[in-house]
């Protein structure tokens, strides 16, 4: 990863706390100040799905074109989206204990949200079950495809067919319908894009990190 | 692709399970003693448990029983009939019999489950034409995405658990979605409220059947 990239995303995370933190927000009913928790809690599932997405993506091009190479990639990825996952979801109780009164309230979003970690986690258990490397490449990379495509409607369909409580699903407006204003919109798109680069940044270590150790074997 | 090779490996799965009839009976005895614990514990009294805790438990013993008998597709298969049968199908033909396979299993199994649950627990059932249409989609979902999940399993080492693991995770959304219509059938409303739930099992299968045809020659090669 290109060390220019890597200011930026510092840059941008400084400024998006201090700005986050600080800066006026729009008062409204019930959120009140949590209303900041987009600024931590929503670029964590959006960082999510993307480094899911990437993980995805590896894994078609390792079936297509059997090199090592891609599968170190898609389990890094898979790795630091199931972090992000973990971290939003604790964002999201932490916020929901004060809007909505408990941490885990049976919304239609949590539980999907905790289902789809629970794919990624069967996973590794897969991943952890097989001995032989190049079979698990394989089968742990077929197991994504499926379980990824099987994932989106438990995040994205399900929740907005039923009622659900959480902002922008389940005919309750997005942040967008009533207040994200211009001043919103200006902390809300830097923080997406810094978590996602200090998400590729988490995977090119772990990456390296893997290379590393299989040269030292290889010395060994 | 040739779809007298499919009939084929179709009648070899019959034969054999009419020949092996212990495991069918196996089966049936599993869905019986699964009912029979749901009527003991939940102490035979008809107004105890309301329609929906009915559809809750039917779903669990139909889950239960599905995994345990398409786990079987692959699972503890010997290491010769898949040398065997690579020799003589392609793998396409292969996931094709197996699904349409499993998928009469599982209708079945969920038909004898619905069969018990109204002789021992009752029958909430208003609108039977929708709640059969919910078993069948069920059972197509249940089989595209379970006979992809057993090929993986079975080249784990401890694969029984290994099925479980990784499949309840992958049929929620199917089950999610027949829970909802089988709702609208206990509740007997309108055949156009449920059309929306038929249909997204519908498209689910579509994405479950077509994936595993894309990606069941990955796990056979080996």
């Amino acid at each position: 990863m290109k060390v220019w990239l890597k200011v930026i995303a510092v840059l941008l995370l400084v400024y998006v706390h201090t700005a986050g933190l600080l800066m006026d927000v729009p008062r409204l009913n019930i959120l009140n100040e949590t209303v900041r928790a987009l600024y931590f809690h929503v670029p964590m599932w959006f960082g999510m799905v993307l480094l899911y997405l990437m993980s995805v993506y590896y894994a078609i091009r390792y079936l297509k074109n059997p090199t090592p190479e891609f599968d170190v990639k898609s389990v890094a990825y898979a790795h630091v989206g199931t972090a992000f996952g973990i971290l939003g979801m604790i964002t999201g109780m932490l916020w929901a204990n004060y809007t909505w009164g408990s941490p885990w309230h049976g919304d239609p979003k949590q539980n999907g949200a905790a289902i789809a970690l629970l794919v990624y986690l069967a996973y590794f258990v897969l991943r952890g079950s097989l001995d032989n490397e190049e079979q698990r490449a394989r089968l742990s990379g077929v197991y994504n495809i499926f379980a990824f495509a099987a994932m989106i409607p438990l995040i994205f369909i399900i929740p907005r067919l039923t009622s659900s409580m959480h902002p922008g699903s389940g005919g309750n407006p997005g942040f967008n319908a009533y207040d994200l204003d211009s001043r919103m919109r200006l902390v809300f798109y830097p923080a997406v894009i810094a978590w996602f680069l200090i998400g590729l940044w988490i995977v090119s270590l772990r990456v390296r990190i893997k290379k590393l150790e299989e040269k030292i074997i290889e010395r060994e | 692709m040739n779809t007298s090779i499919i009939i084929q490996l179709l009648r070899k799965e019959f034969i054999l399970e009419l020949r092996r009839k212990s495991v069918i009976a196996g089966l049936g005895l599993y869905l019986f003693s699964l009912i029979f614990i749901c009527y003991l514990t939940f102490n035979l009294k008809e107004n105890v448990i309301s329609p929906y805790t009915w559809s809750a438990l039917f779903w669990l013993t139909i889950l239960f029983s599905v995994v345990n008998s398409v786990a079987k597709s692959f699972i503890g298969e010997k290491k010769g009939v898949f040398i065997y049968l690579y020799t003589v199908a392609s793998p396409q033909q292969i996931i094709i019999s197996k699904i349409i396979y499993n998928t009469l299993l599982c209708w079945l199994i969920s038909v004898a489950g619905y069969m018990l649950f109204s002789v021992f627990i009752f029958n909430p059932v208003q609108d039977s034409v929708v709640f059969m249409a919910v078993l069948l989609l069920a059972s197509i979902g249940f089989s595209t995405s379970l006979s992809l999940i057993s090929g993986i399993a079975s080249k784990a080492n401890n694969s029984n658990v290994l099925m479980a693991v990784l499949s309840f995770p992958v049929v929620i959304s199917i089950l999610l979605m027949a829970v909802r219509a089988t709702k609208n059938a206990l509740d007997g409303i309108d055949r156009a409220a449920s059309t929306d739930e038929l249909l997204n099992l519908l498209a689910i299968n579509c994405i479950a059947g077509a994936l595993g045809y894309i990606l069941f020659p990955y796990i056979w090669r080996s």
